[in-house]
């Protein structure tokens, strides 16, 4: 039992962490194809989504939000990742754990685009 | 607006487009910012009206029938640019049922709801029931197959159609398809009908008579109006290619939350308005996201946007391919909209 709970502390530490790093709004996304430190944020405004391409390391995770009035969704074109329909202000995170290009699209409004590239 | 304001930008219009036309009953359609359309089937040939000068006045007493179009509904919508889509449903509504010619049906070319919620979809038939006209047909809009890949709507409005939600009638002589282009979509493409519902078409339309008038009506329009919008819909040319040999056609769309119309030879496209909330046009704003006016000035805003886009659009944002040798012409048709 202790050291259960032990196991949950280590791991609730950088979990933290990597929330904090969210809500004080990550800087590692920097410009188009550049690789960049951690996680990754990519806006949707306008009915597009940006930075269009993102470069991230293995591991990183990264987080869509839509702040268009007008749901959207963010699928990739391999089907890798698939978010549910997402309304304005509602957030999709997706970890990627291979190295590769995924270009991912809005299922709702297909001429939406993106690229996420995984170094 | 004056006459002699109207009568500038009738000269004007004429000016730009010296295709015999007659854009002057069409803008008056386009001024006025309502919320559907009435049309009226004469000797095949529809003819649109809009609800606030066909109520209290007689309606063409030759019509063989009437329906009507309304769009976009959007209900659970509640952004600034309309926080009460219901409202204006029911307006919507109401102005049908003062029709005095009571239309026979209602299409609804999609969107009924925001977020395919079933809650949505509730009030949604809440406000339908009080219509005057009981039988509507529906077609799916984006909006309305955002979860469970649309299973939702098909229960509750795509009985008896087929794949995604295609289905077709005849009324009185004249053959009706709803088409969906809202499933499947592809990355970087527009609306799509997919291989199965084109071959599903040409089997539908074959056989029948050449003088049969037809009718296909499909959420996103099948004409390309904007593609940076994805305002189009990819494979749209093939299905027409099976409405070819026929004498009249019409198109109704939705989706663009406009009016615009184009005569192609025998074929006329027209998209309605919606009931919740207006888009800019085409290429006017930086995305087709809804459009944020006062609003005791939306009906006005509406109106003046489209009038604009109209007049320049006709050489320069819509590109005209015509199906046939025959090339642009209204004659075939028997005009546009006009009565309004």
């Amino acid at each position: 039992m202790t050291r259960k709970n032990v196991w949950f502390a280590g791991l609730a530490m950088p979990v933290m962490i990597v929330m904090l790093l969210l809500l004080a709004g990550s800087p590692s996304v920097t410009a188009n194809d550049q690789p960049s430190a951690a996680n990754a944020e990519v806006k949707i405004d306008n009915f597009s989504f940006g930075p269009q391409t993102v470069t991230v390391p293995i591991g990183a995770t990264v987080t869509w939000t839509n702040r268009d009035d007008i749901p959207h969704t963010v699928v990739s074109t391999d089907g890798v990742f698939k978010s549910k329909v997402r309304d304005t202000d509602e957030k999709f995170s997706y970890t990627f754990t291979k190295a590769g290009t995924y270009p991912y699209f809005c299922s709702v409004h297909p001429k939406m685009t993106g690229t996420i590239v995984v170094q | 607006m004056p006459d002699k304001k109207q009568d500038l930008i009738d000269q004007k219009l004429q000016d730009l487009n010296n295709d015999g036309v007659d854009r002057r009953g069409f803008l008056k359609c386009m001024a006025w910012a309502g919320t559907g359309l009435v049309w009226t089937l004469s000797g095949g040939i529809p003819v649109s009206r809009a609800f606030a000068k066909s109520s209290g006045r007689d309606v063409d007493k030759s019509a063989d029938f009437s329906f009507v179009q309304i769009s976009d509904s959007h209900i659970g919508f509640n952004k600034p640019a309309n926080p009460d889509v219901t409202a204006t449903l029911q307006t919507a509504i109401n102005k049908i049922n003062a029709i005095p010619h009571k239309p026979d049906f209602i299409i609804h070319t999609g969107d009924l709801s925001q977020l395919s919620k079933p809650s949505e979809f509730d009030t949604l038939d809440q406000v339908l029931r009080g219509a005057s006209a009981k039988q509507i047909y529906f077609v799916p809009g984006e909006h309305d197959m955002l979860t469970d890949n649309g299973e939702q709507y098909l229960q509750r409005y795509g009985k008896g159609t087929k794949g995604s939600g295609w289905s077709s009638f005849d009324h009185k002589g004249v053959h009706f398809a709803g088409l969906v282009n809202v499933a499947n979509l592809k990355a970087g493409g527009m609306g799509s009908l997919g291989h199965e519902q084109l071959e599903w078409l040409e089997d539908d339309l074959k056989g029948r008579s050449a003088s049969t008038p037809i009718v296909l009506y499909a959420h996103i329009p099948l004409w390309t109006i904007y593609p940076d919008w994805g305002w189009g819909t990819d494979d749209s040319e093939q299905a027409l290619s099976y409405v070819k040999r026929f004498g009249s056609v019409t198109v109704l769309n939705g989706h663009i939350h406009q009016i615009m119309q184009k005569i192609e030879g025998k074929v006329s496209f027209h998209t309605a308005m919606s009931t919740a909330f207006p888009q800019p046009a085409p290429g006017t704003a930086p995305s087709a996201g809804p459009m944020k006016v006062p609003a005791d000035q939306l009906q006005q805003v509406l109106g003046i946007t489209d009038v604009n886009y109209l007049v320049s659009g006709r050489s320069l944002a819509i590109v005209d391919s015509p199906l046939g040798a025959s090339g642009s012409s209204a004659s075939g048709n028997g005009g546009g909209p006009g009565g309004s």
